[in-house]
């Protein structure tokens, strides 16, 4: 179904990365020359788990024709395929640049600066509705951390973007200098469906085909809101909130009863989780709409956001230009209508706290676009 | 109607201890606690598990990750089949105290010549007028 009205907050949305060549200006010259000498230029830092040419990737009315650039390439594409017909006031932007996922820590942070910094010129500086995702190196927690404190000043980035499979689980304490960063400066930690490949996107191995990597996100996100628990993330932090983006949502219930029902046996090997984990789930973590994973029966639909039992988990998303839904239905049919306008707003709102903090001085489009 | 069954001497259970009674069909686990006696229900209320067959253990809390602090050690039991833990004093789980708890007998001690006045059922021994007995009301 349409949105009821403008004023949407889209959480997930994705703008094309450039070629190697438009990031240079905003690198070192001594990584210019050894991008450029090395012909690492060359290559084309997309990541495996969006294959340009899969259907999955670009929504077919929103690829150009003529094939020349990706879907979500400019600004313009964005306003007029986007912001403008779904009235979204508010849309975040995640950068999925393949610079996050290089072995070499050194090369990687400088790519993943590279990246924010051609965001906040190419992208924020020209769309005053977009917000963005820090894109960080994880691996070498100090550099991202580097690069957190660079870009938090900068309010238009309101979370810190981390593939939901890194290296090792992101929960553990490896990680925990950036989520120190990230709750001293209000950023929401933003996990989007993705990997970093050092491991197989499943337990049992390397699969073969993309149905697999992109069915397999799910349990991904499930490992993730566990790690984050199980390792007391969420009492440490306790300001941080765990945005999940691109993960579906249908399968929550499983996981909030087998966490209540596990954590009952086993407790004690992790007393810091002092109540039901369900409830911390239930407090900590969001969300996101798409892909949206469930038959049209709006009873059936009704059901799982009972067995949810939290109205302010689920947070909109578009998933621009990913393709998750046609034409204007930006809403799955049978989504319970008390909920839209949770969902829309109030629930992004409560993900990322920085959208707080300017929602009401920001500069209007009106006036933005007033010359 | 509710009998009086003696279902040890005073003595027998040493502090930390438990005794299993099989008390008009039902098993009970008899626990001292630091000089307190309990009667619990040897079923576990989540799946029926021989519950007072479990470990005696106090209970891990926290106060976040890398903190432990063992506490109350000696005062909860662990079931044997999926460890959920119970709080031998009142009964209670930890997980979720006010909705699954042990069923719980009083026990009182009295002494052997106050015990053959009235009606008891002393089943596995001869109860004399100068000892202690743990009763429970079953």
């Amino acid at each position: 179904m349409k949105l009821p009205g403008t004023g949407a907050i889209d959480c997930d949305v994705h703008i094309a990365m450039p070629p190697v060549k438009a990031l240079l200006p905003f690198m070192s010259d001594y990584w210019q020359d050894q991008i450029v000498t090395r012909f690492i230029d060359r290559s084309s830092f997309a990541m495996t788990s969006y294959p340009p040419r899969s259907p999955l990737t670009g929504r077919a009315d929103w690829r150009e024709k003529s094939g020349a650039s990706l879907p979500g390439s400019t600004p313009e594409h964005l306003r007029s395929q986007l912001l403008d017909p779904f009235g979204v006031d508010i849309a975040i932007c995640h950068a999925l640049h393949g610079g996050m996922a290089l072995f070499n820590e050194d090369m990687g942070a400088e790519f993943c600066s590279a990246v924010n910094r051609w965001v906040a010129a190419e992208w924020l500086d020209r769309e005053p509705r977009l917000r963005a995702s820090i894109l960080v190196h994880a691996q070498n927690p100090q550099l991202a951390v580097e690069e957190i404190e660079r870009c938090a000043g900068d309010k238009r980035f309101v979370a810190v973007l981390l593939p939901v499979m890194g290296d090792s689980p992101l929960g553990r304490r490896i990680y925990w200098p950036i989520y120190e960063a990230a709750q001293k400066h209000g950023l929401s930690i933003a996990a989007h469906a993705g990997s970093t490949y050092r491991n197989p996107p499943t337990g049992v191995g390397w699969t073969s085909y993309q149905i697999e990597d992109y069915v397999s996100q799910s349990a991904a996100f499930q490992n993730l809101i566990v790690s984050f628990m199980a390792e007391g993330l969420f009492r440490k932090f306790p300001d941080i909130t765990l945005v999940c983006l691109e993960s579906g949502f249908t399968w929550m219930p499983t996981l909030l009863w087998r966490c209540a029902k596990t954590w009952r046996g086993v407790r004690a090997e992790v007393p810091w989780i002092d109540r039901n984990p369900a409830q911390i789930v239930r407090e900590r973590v969001k969300l996101s709409l798409r892909p949206f994973d469930a038959p049209e029966d709006p009873a059936i639909i009704a059901r799982i956001f009972e067995q949810i039992d939290c109205p302010e988990m689920l947070v909109f998303s578009t998933d621009y230009p990913h393709w998750q839904f046609d034409g204007e239905d930006a809403l799955p049919d049978g989504l319970p209508s008390s909920l839209v306008g949770k969902i829309l707003i109030d629930n992004p709102l409560a993900a990322f706290p920085r959208l707080r903090e300017e929602k009401f001085d920001a500069p209007s489009l009106e006036k933005e676009a007033a010359p | 109607m509710p009998q009086r069954h003696v279902v040890a001497a005073a003595g027998e259970i040493a502090a930390g201890g438990r005794k299993l009674v099989n008390v008009a069909g039902r098993e009970i686990g008899i626990f001292n606690v630091a000089g307190d006696y309990y009667a619990l229900a040897n079923r576990c209320p989540h799946e029926g598990g021989s519950l007072c067959e479990g470990f005696v253990t106090g209970i891990a809390r926290s106060d976040g990750p890398n903190d432990y602090r063992m506490e109350r050690k000696g005062e909860f039991l662990r079931c044997p089949w999926h460890g959920w833990e119970f709080d031998i004093r009142t009964g209670q789980s930890w997980c979720d105290p006010q909705s699954v708890r042990i069923r719980q007998f009083a026990v009182k001690v009295e002494h052997g010549e106050d015990l053959v006045k009235g009606p008891y059922v002393a089943e596995t021994f001869e109860v004399k007028l100068d000892g202690d007995y743990l009763v429970i009301e079953v």
